[in-house]
């Protein structure tokens, strides 16, 4: 998905390269090993499930309520990455000022962190004895233990996505572009909406994408910064945890296949939303 | 380049070697010995200066090196891994449950290893204790005071963390008895318990942050081990150990898990560590890491750090069996209380 993004469609349907048959080869058994059978077996687990039994699993309303708090969560955290990621990536690759290369390296952190470090650190910051928290709370905004502290560890674990997508792409624009819109009399507001803005669009798609995916499966900080509630503050995974605990695999594996399942149809409109707005983009 | 000639010398040697050692099977063995014990979070200290002191009491008696290595995390979690293919010689485990999945799910053990060991299985026992803030402002004595409505309680999910099963058949054992085993008002008061819960934590230690470091809630519901390491931690002028009027003898079990040890050959040395835990010397060191010992004389020595509560056992419940059904299955009890509460 990234690499459609970043990467001129080609126009040729038999490619000149050799060794398509080994690379391809290689591909499809590595995905098979790392994706593809994991997918199988949690597929066949939740199989064992009769059709009915499978509905009510899904249709129950704590597993609704757990998939609404994922599902809005991960659109709420991928939209605020969206627009902060694409104010993050422009500074990084626009302009040139001291302690840059920091900056972007920071930019990296949410990659390496342990996901549980993080959900400690945000409940350090966020929780209302927190450094943040407590000014907070003190103005009636409570930024931990509920759904705006799940939000928030879903932003920090997927802003680099974004980040990381759109940089390329920005380093690549050309300003002659930009210049051209200049000479002709556009404003800067609507050069950057009129001409950067549509170029960017693909990127950006990709990267509200990939955001997305990453927080609605995000386990490990969200428990520390979430208060847990069934019902309430109960994210899809830590409700497919409390399945497993009971060793009900099959009701867990029914409420990731409805995960994946979801999450998949939003995928695949965001990727056909891209393949749209890049085809308008080169008419 | 060796020559043909020390080619077959040497092959002779090996042949001898082997012969040799083959010959010689009572010999004392000096190969160095490994076990695993699964164990489950707040017995990483206990188990350390354990294993080390059985380690020594090997080697004393054996002539034989020995090395137990350990994992921990949440218990439901430590099972889930056994029966998907660790390697534990032993389990050491939060409640018998964790230990009767293994039977039950993979048939890794038989099904009455907990009558195999004396007690239950379980060497040392704790109990569920509350901890509350230095000078404990909102003067709380016992289970009742938790249902108060100015009270926030920190304790973690008893379907997440099996430990917390203790502090809800605590919770509960005390309300049964409080109204002469009425269970609808029991479930009331466990119901306004709950209500009084702002953040369900997966596992007790982070529960445990939660009350100490993020400063949420009045009370955290803890083991009795538990409390006494976080004031060990945190020093004793920030927090306050209450004991309740009425308590439960959790009974953490330990087995060897039989269809590992019999195929790593180390089925003696996993049973001689079972059985030294109930030693006086073990007993010692449990007593020392705020476990209550099983050994009487001990505990005697000990008594002035275990308060004499009249403690509930799982039997006064019928089995874990039936608690699971009633409280703890999918829409049990503890769902049905969660459920109501939006």
């Amino acid at each position: 998905m990234l690499d459609a993004a970043l990467q001129p469609v080609p126009r040729k349907s038999r490619s000149i390269l050799p060794g398509f048959g080994l690379t391809m080869g290689y591909s499809l058994a590595y995905m098979s090993l790392l994706v593809l059978l994991p997918l199988a077996a949690l597929a066949l687990t939740a199989a064992k499930l009769s059709l009915p039994e499978f509905w009510d699993v899904l249709t129950h309303p704590r597993t609704l309520a757990a998939y609404r708090l994922s599902i809005g969560g991960a659109l709420i955290a991928a939209l605020l990455n969206t627009i902060f990621g694409v104010i993050i990536a422009w500074v990084l690759t626009r302009y040139t000022f001291p302690g840059r290369r920091i900056v972007d390296a920071l930019v990296d952190i949410p990659f390496a962190l342990p996901t549980a470090v993080a959900g400690i650190a945000l409940t350090a910051v966020y929780a209302p004895t927190g450094w943040l928290g407590k000014p907070l709370a003190s103005l009636g905004i409570q930024a931990a233990y509920n759904s705006t502290g799940i939000i928030i560890a879903m932003m920090l674990v997927s802003l680099p996505f974004v980040v990381r997508t759109l940089q390329p792409v920005l380093e690549e624009f050309d300003p002659e572009l930009e210049e051209a819109a200049d000479t002709l009399g556009a404003g800067r507001i609507s050069i950057f909406f009129r001409v950067v803005l549509p170029a960017l669009t693909p990127a950006i798609l990709t990267g509200f994408a990939l955001a997305f995916a990453k927080s609605i499966g995000e386990y490990g900080s969200i428990i520390f910064i979430s208060s847990n509630m069934p019902g309430k503050t109960e994210i899809a995974p830590l409700l497919i945890m409390k399945r497993l605990e009971a060793f009900n695999y099959p009701a867990a594996a029914a409420i990731a296949v409805g995960l994946l399942a979801v999450s998949f149809i939003l995928l695949l409109i965001i990727n056909l939303l891209q393949a749209w707005t890049r085809r308008s983009a080169s008419l | 380049m060796l020559q043909p000639s020390r080619h077959l010398a040497l092959l002779l040697l090996t042949l001898l070697a082997v012969v040799i050692s083959a010959c010689a099977p009572d010999r004392p063995t000096t190969k160095k010995a490994t076990l695993l014990n699964v164990s489950y979070d707040p017995t990483r200290a206990l188990y350390r200066e354990l294993h080390a002191a059985f380690a020594d009491h090997w080697r004393a008696t054996h002539n034989q090196s020995l090395e137990i290595n350990q994992s921990h995390g949440g218990s439901g979690k430590q099972a889930r891994s056994v029966i998907d293919g660790l390697e534990a010689d032993i389990v050491s485990l939060a409640l018998a449950p964790d230990i009767n999945v293994l039977h039950t799910k993979a048939n890794l053990l038989p099904a009455d290893w907990q009558s195999r060991l004396p007690h239950n299985s379980a060497p040392y026992t704790s109990t569920i204790v509350l901890v509350v803030r230095d000078g404990n402002p909102k003067s709380i004595h016992d289970w009742d005071d938790l249902t108060r409505p100015d009270i926030k309680v920190i304790t973690p999910d008893p379907k997440t963390s099996g430990g917390a099963r203790w502090n809800y058949l605590a919770a509960w054992g005390y309300a049964l008895r409080a109204f002469d085993n009425n269970a609808d008002r029991a479930r009331t008061f466990l119901a306004a318990l709950y209500a009084n819960v702002p953040i369900l934590d997966t596992g007790a230690r982070s529960a445990a942050n939660t009350f100490v470091r993020r400063g949420m809630g009045d009370v955290l519901i803890a083991w009795e081990n538990e409390a006494h390491v976080i004031l060990e931690e945190f020093g004793s002028t920030k927090f306050e150990i209450i004991t309740p009027s009425l308590s439960i003898l959790a009974e953490p079990p330990v087995a060897v898990v039989d269809t590992v040890v019999d195929r790593r050959g180390t089925r003696d040395i996993a049973e001689a560590f079972l059985h030294y835990l109930y030693t006086p010397a073990a007993q010692e060191i449990i007593a020392k890491h705020h476990f209550r010992p099983r050994d009487s004389d001990i505990a005697a020595h000990h008594a002035a750090d275990f308060p004499s509560i009249p403690l509930l056992t799982i039997e006064d419940f019928g089995d874990w069996d039936r608690v699971h059904k009633e409280h703890f299955a999918d829409d049990a009890l503890f769902d049905q209380i969660m459920t109501a509460r939006r």
